[in-house]
């Protein structure tokens, strides 16, 4: 059998991660064979703008996460639309399911995670769906269009895609249910008193939310389609459509039997590489590094998948990077509500310390132990949460100025000397040769 | 590429930096106006950070492998590959403000009346940053590195 050429770099996916290590793989190699492989017919967009495009219609052409010519310009050969059958580690090839087979000399999984859909009675019925790619957006906004009158929706998880999809159902003029099975919406990104200023938001917006329940069912009408659902306490709630959004989970079947190593995602160290030489992982399918728990763990979130890409690429390329770490981090928006978290949200015992300050709408919260910031929630008042959040990524002991992290006038100058210098002063190297002398005032001028 | 520096020295916290950035990028190029008449009001793209006799007056230091560049979910924030300025494209901004949770200087403000994310674009069209040109104390200086 005739065989392709070779891949230099070939990466499966082509979204935050894939695009991540294509521009890593060419900041170093301008030239070599790069191809990117995806299941989705289309060029990278931003994933949390398929938000947008369902609430407001904004197209493909506005929701693109890089300029239309990047794959042009980046010489990266596209094979879109197309998904992968089966991967030879061994053979360092793959067969698409169109039939082709593709060699290659390094790989980088980068496939993601894909929604949770539990295996409760209903859940194929006509009016059921996820809500991650653009496709989703679509074939939501398609039965939208389909209906007369007023619709109603059930949302199934209350986190940040259940919300996101929320916001744009309301906009559509669709009511919406929310049901949660924690105790508090958003509860893995948001502690329970931020996440109840959200949730304010929400029922101010005409949303029910339902905590501590499950979804048990959903019902179909006698033409196959969704007309209500049924919780766990026997309650019914009629609907016309249900969304499930209870979470994602690392995209393993590429890898699964296949002498990759995985936990709950494909574990990588810090230079993104897998256990199989050659092979690399990174975004939502990844088990990486978290600077904040110290251990690999997956943590599902844009940023951190571009970076673990970006990481990845640059060894890919044959450059030596480290990967500093990722966290769980969010940035909320919806509703009006503004608020950013990261690491912890809640301490998990009382050997941590909270310092935390509040009041109108403002709500700032730091999570500390043995003087190092282990968690952060910020909300309504978010300008400063940077300076907080890189803190915390750097290891600073903060022990001796902790309360003023939350303080109204918190800024770069509430940090120790050292720090704030490190930040905003010119490069050493440079500054003799280019600042003249500063003159400084006299030591001190005290009034005789 | 240059870059604003300041001298904390000498930096009194006039904020007058602030005062000159707000005026750059306000719609009206007239002082009165633009800080009692325009809606939506002109915001600084600097700040002054002060605690006791340090003040310092912060902006985006365009760093290399910006962080802010890299968070950004919609791809609204690049680097121009010319200028090596770290620039908001402003019609992909959804003011998502994940760049402001990277950012170790806070440098970003977020414009939440527009829900679009602004930063320092050293005064494109001007030889010298306005922050820089209008200090009375010099405490900014505008240098290459």
């Amino acid at each position: 059998m005739a065989r392709a050429e070779k891949i230099k770099y070939l990466i499966i996916g082509n979204s935050a991660g894939g695009i991540g290590a294509a521009e890593a793989i060419r900041g170093v190699d301008k030239a070599g064979t790069l191809t990117i492989v995806s299941d989705e017919p289309y060029p990278a967009y931003s994933r949390p703008l398929i938000s947008e495009h369902l609430s407001e219609g904004r197209p493909l052409e506005k929701i693109l996460y890089r300029p239309a010519d990047f794959y042009d310009k980046n010489k990266i050969k596209t094979l879109f639309g197309d998904k992968v059958a089966q991967i030879n580690f061994s053979e360092r090839t793959l067969e698409l399911e169109s039939g082709r087979t593709i060699a290659w000399q390094k790989l980088l999984l980068a496939t993601g995670g894909s929604p949770i859909v539990p295996g409760m009675e209903g859940k194929d019925l006509k009016g059921v769906f996820t809500f991650t790619t653009l496709d989703d957006a679509k074939a939501i906004d398609k039965f939208l269009k389909q209906r007369q009158g007023k619709i109603k929706a059930v949302v199934i998880g209350g986190g940040l895609i259940g919300v996101s999809a929320t916001e744009a159902l309301l906009k559509r003029g669709v009511e919406v249910s929310i049901v949660e099975m924690k105790d508090w919406i958003l509860n893995t990104i948001l502690d329970e008193e931020a996440a109840a200023l959200e949730a304010v938001a929400l029922s101010g917006a005409g949303v029910d939310i339902i905590t501590g329940h499950t979804v048990a069912r959903i019902n179909s009408s006698l033409l196959g389609e969704v007309n209500g659902i049924s919780l766990d306490d026997g309650r019914s709630i009629p609907c016309d459509m249900v969304v499930v959004a209870i979470g994602v989970t690392p995209r393993l079947d590429l890898v699964a039997g296949n002498g990759v190593k995985t936990n709950r995602g494909i574990i990588v160290d810090r230079r993104m590489a897998t256990s199989v030489p050659g092979v690399y992982a990174c975004g939502d399918v990844a088990e990486a590094y978290d600077f904040v728990y110290g251990e690999n763990r997956v943590t599902p979130v844009w940023p951190n998948a571009y970076t673990g890409g970006r990481v990845a690429g640059l060894n890919i390329a044959g450059k030596k990077a480290e990967y500093g770490g990722g966290t769980a981090m969010n940035a909320l928006k919806y509703f009006g509500v503004n608020i950013l978290s990261a690491g912890m949200v809640t301490p998990p015992d009382d050997s941590y310390e909270v310092i935390s300050q509040r009041g109108d709408g403002i709500y700032r919260k730091v999570i500390i132990k043995g003087g190092e910031i282990l968690g952060m929630v910020f909300a309504g008042d978010i300008e400063k949460a940077g300076i907080i959040y890189n803190l915390m990524k750097d290891g600073v002991n903060v022990a001796a100025f902790k309360e003023a992290l939350v303080a109204d006038d918190f800024g770069l100058a509430s940090l120790p000397e050292k720090i704030w210098r490190a930040r905003l002063e010119i490069p050493a190297s440079e500054e003799a040769s280019i600042v003249p002398p500063v003159e400084l005032p006299e030591e001190a001028v005290i009034d005789e | 590429m240059r870059k604003v520096y300041v001298r904390e020295e000498v930096c009194i916290g006039c904020r007058l930096c602030e005062v000159y950035c707000q005026l750059k990028h306000a719609r009206s190029k007239d002082l009165v106006k633009a800080f009692k008449r325009e809606s939506p009001p002109p915001l600084a793209r600097i700040r002054v950070d002060e605690k006791g006799v340090v003040s310092l007056s912060v902006r985006c230091q365009q760093c290399d492998d910006a962080p802010c560049v890299q968070a950004c979910l919609t791809g609204a924030l690049e680097r121009n590959p010319e200028s090596r300025l770290v620039n908001v494209d402003e019609d992909r901004c959804i003011g998502c403000w994940t760049c402001l949770l990277v950012c170790p200087l806070a440098a970003i403000k977020p414009d939440t009346e527009q829900k679009r994310a602004l930063k320092c674009d050293l005064c494109q069209g001007e030889e010298i940053p306005v922050c820089v040109a209008n200090c009375p104390n010099e405490a900014l200086v505008y240098v290459e590195v």
